[in-house]
């Protein structure tokens, strides 16, 4: 996975609240057994003007020219709350967003976007709605800039915002670990609790 | 474990499960069983096996049929939903390969994963269980901690038997008093998300708990803790007792012999501790919750069944919400609108949420002798193929038929929209599953979350409807 030490980029408010992954990939678009392809989905119901269609609507903030390369998303409380459906952030990835900046995640939406290198961040409603004020001037030259390692986000005109991330999940963007390999590191510990956690409770054996 | 130390119910889960303390407040947790099916299941799987990786324990491993597969009568691998054989026939080339226990489309076992693995014993008291699907946290009603996943989630856990895992804040919602005639564990669960909002429980794994929850059957105690991901909570779990030791003797997969009387004892010890700290509580008086639907499109838009859509809240920057605005449009609805003045176009029973034996037989007592209003496309989809023969049994399947719902195969059907089956563009359904999301049950379909009885009511009347006046 790609280490997640900074990012600067064009930000697209979504200033909603519980924007569900239903609404991020309706389920029609998990067309194949697969993680890729998917992109094209992404915000599907909102981006087309036809469901299954393919014709931008031209009101969607992703389809408008000032928006073109968004890599950061805006958005209110609980985004991508709703059906655990990875492929919400296989979407989101594939189109090229790096960071949300959200008012709060679904939790299962949260640890996917980081298992995917995609980093959350979670900000009170008021500076989202700030930082989406600035933005919405001009997107293409009010850019945001994302510290992971220093843990900030700065807008253009300079102002600081700084976010918590817990360590354990911090050090898998940074290093750009993949999970199962650095879990299984611990194979001998799993081994060991397994054996006695057997004899403690043999039914679930 | 020190005597001095009072512990919740989840937190004695959490350390019997602990294998190594992680940076921070996560800590790598061992896993018992691992749930999939054929939607996210066959990613999984199929990513896994791409990586060179294999699952530790097949045996603690098991998959269903429930999501793509059609609910037609005489289905088969072919569906509705383009590209889902793709979904079947991989799952069940994945499913070999991996050497896992398959509920496939015609067996005798099948059904949502929510459902089956109740009734199967699957889900046990203390065990964690996991599955790459929100509604995992229904199962925490057998005093399980059973919390959904993502795919990438489930590969791990099915490659080293553990998750990493952040661990939750404890949040205890006390439904104190006893529920009023007609009110079931669907009108508790809603009217908390009404009362506390969508994201009510973010960060929180919930302790459900008090004199109406004791009074739960297993089966409404499923359905409580299904929408414990509508409240934006880890997952959430009530104390085992004695109807779920009850509930669960004999079953296929709970513990036998020997291995049964050691089994129940642990159990007898999964509790909250009296003097055990949580870090939220809620209180609900029983009392206050009446038959409740929702008008919007997110399950914290549910009021009584008698009150009016309310006019839109003014956020902290004196604007009125953007998302209530949008609901509005998209369910077509006007503030002050009497609920039971919305006509129905669709009434659907069925999902993981309302889909067992005793769903049945509340709907069913509504329906019988009485017909579904014209113009009503009514559809009843039992949540696993032993509750549909069981309902067969019992002649539940005629009062439906005669009534003019239409009786169908297990699975997750219309609960939502897989690019098949739909009750069609800007219908207004009356349904009994968890999600009222924009297009979830169809594109523009407009969707009111109610129990399985309003629902059946609702047919009968053509418009939402009070349950009371049917009983
Ligand atoms: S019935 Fe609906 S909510 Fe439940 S598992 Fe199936 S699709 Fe998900």
């Amino acid at each position: 996975m790609d280490k997640f030490t900074q990012h600067q980029g064009v930000a697209a408010p979504l200033m909603q609240s519980n924007i569900d992954t239903d609404v991020i990939i309706p389920s029609r678009e998990m067309k194949r057994v697969s993680k890729i392809g998917l992109g094209e989905g992404l915000f599907a119901n909102r981006r087309y003007t036809l469901p299954g269609g393919r014709e931008p609507n031209p009101d969607f903030v992703l389809n408008k020219l000032e928006y073109e390369n968004t890599s950061i998303l805006l958005s209110g409380k609980n985004f991508g709350c709703g059906s655990s459906r990875e492929h919400a952030v296989w979407a989101l990835k594939e189109y090229g967003i790096k960071a949300i900046i959200a008012a709060g995640f679904g939790s299962i939406f949260y640890n996917n976007c980081i298992r995917n290198g995609i980093l959350p961040i979670v900000l009170d409603l008021i500076v989202i709605e700030s930082l989406s004020a600035e933005v919405q001037e001009n997107p293409q030259s009010n850019q945001i800039c994302i510290n992971l390692v220093k843990q900030y986000v700065e807008s253009s005109n300079g102002k600081c915002h700084s976010f918590d991330i817990k360590p354990a999940q911090k050090v898998m963007l940074v290093e750009g670990l993949d999970a199962i390999d650095v879990t299984l590191k611990m194979k001998d510990e799993i081994f060991q609790f397994q054996h006695s956690y057997n004899k403690d409770f043999p039914w679930l054996n | 474990m020190s005597n001095s130390t009072a512990m919740t119910l989840f937190e004695k889960i959490w350390q019997q499960h602990q294998v190594e303390s992680l940076d921070g407040d996560a800590a790598l947790i061992y896993i018992d069983r691992i749930f999939l099916h054929e939607r996210t299941g066959s990613i999984a799987l199929k990513s896994l096996a791409s990586d060179g990786r294999k699952v530790v324990n097949p045996e603690h491993v098991f998959c269903t049929m429930d999501h793509i597969v059609d609910t037609f009568p005489g289905r088969n691998d072919t569906t509705l939903m383009p590209s889902g054989t793709d979904f079947i026939l991989a799952t069940r080339e994945s499913c070999k390969e991996a050497g896992i226990r398959l509920f496939d489309v015609n067996d005798p076992q099948q059904g949502i994963v929510h459902v089956i693995s109740p009734e199967l014993g699957i889900v046990q008291p203390g065990c964690t269980l996991v599955c790459p699907d929100s509604h995992t946290c229904s199962q925490g009603a057998l005093g399980a901690l059973a919390w959904g996943i993502g795919s990438s989630e489930a590969e791990h856990a099915m490659a080293t038997k553990t998750l990493r895992v952040n661990k939750p804040k404890t949040m205890n919602v006390r439904f104190n008093g006893s529920l009023s005639k007609a009110v079931t564990a669907k009108d508790m669960i809603l009217h908390l998300i009404g009362q506390y909002g969508a994201a009510g429980g973010a960060g929180y794994v919930i302790e459900f708990s008090g004199k109406a929850v004791d009074e739960l059957e297993i089966e409404a105690r499923l359905t409580l803790c299904n929408m414990a991901v509508e409240f934006s909570a880890f997952s959430g779990l009530i104390a085992p007792d004695q109807k779920t030791i009850e509930y669960l003797r004999g079953k296929e997969h709970a513990p036998s012999g020997k291995n049964w009387d050691a089994a129940v004892s642990f159990w007898n010890q999964l509790y909250s501790d009296k003097d055990a700290e949580f870090d939220s509580i809620i209180e609900i008086d029983c009392q206050d919750i009446c038959p409740t639907i929702t008008w919007g499109t997110s399950p914290q838009h549910a009021i009584a069944v008698t009150d009016t859509v309310p006019e839109p809240s003014i956020n902290g920057n004196g604007k009125v919400s953007e998302s209530v605005l949008r609901a509005m449009h998209y369910m077509q609805v006007t503030p002050n609108t009497k609920l039971t003045d919305l006509a129905i176009d669709g009434a659907f029973i069925g999902s993981c949420t309302n889909s067992r034996i005793s769903d049945l037989r509340m709907a069913a007592e509504v329906l019988k002798g009485r017909k579904v209003a014209v113009g009503v496309k009514a559809i009843c989809v039992p949540g696993s193929t032993l509750v549909k023969q069981q309902a067969e049994a019992e002649g539940l399947d005629k009062i439906f038929i005669e009534s003019g719902f239409e009786w169908r195969e297990a699975g997750c059907s219309m609960c939502f929209y897989a690019g098949g089956e739909t009750f069609g563009h800007q219908k207004r359904v009356v349904t009994s599953t968890n999600r009222n999301f924009e297009s979830r049950q169809g594109p523009e379909t407009r969707s009111h979350l109610a129990s399985p009885a309003t629902v059946a009511a609702s047919a009968i009347a053509g418009h939402l409807a009070d349950v009371r006046e049917f009983l």
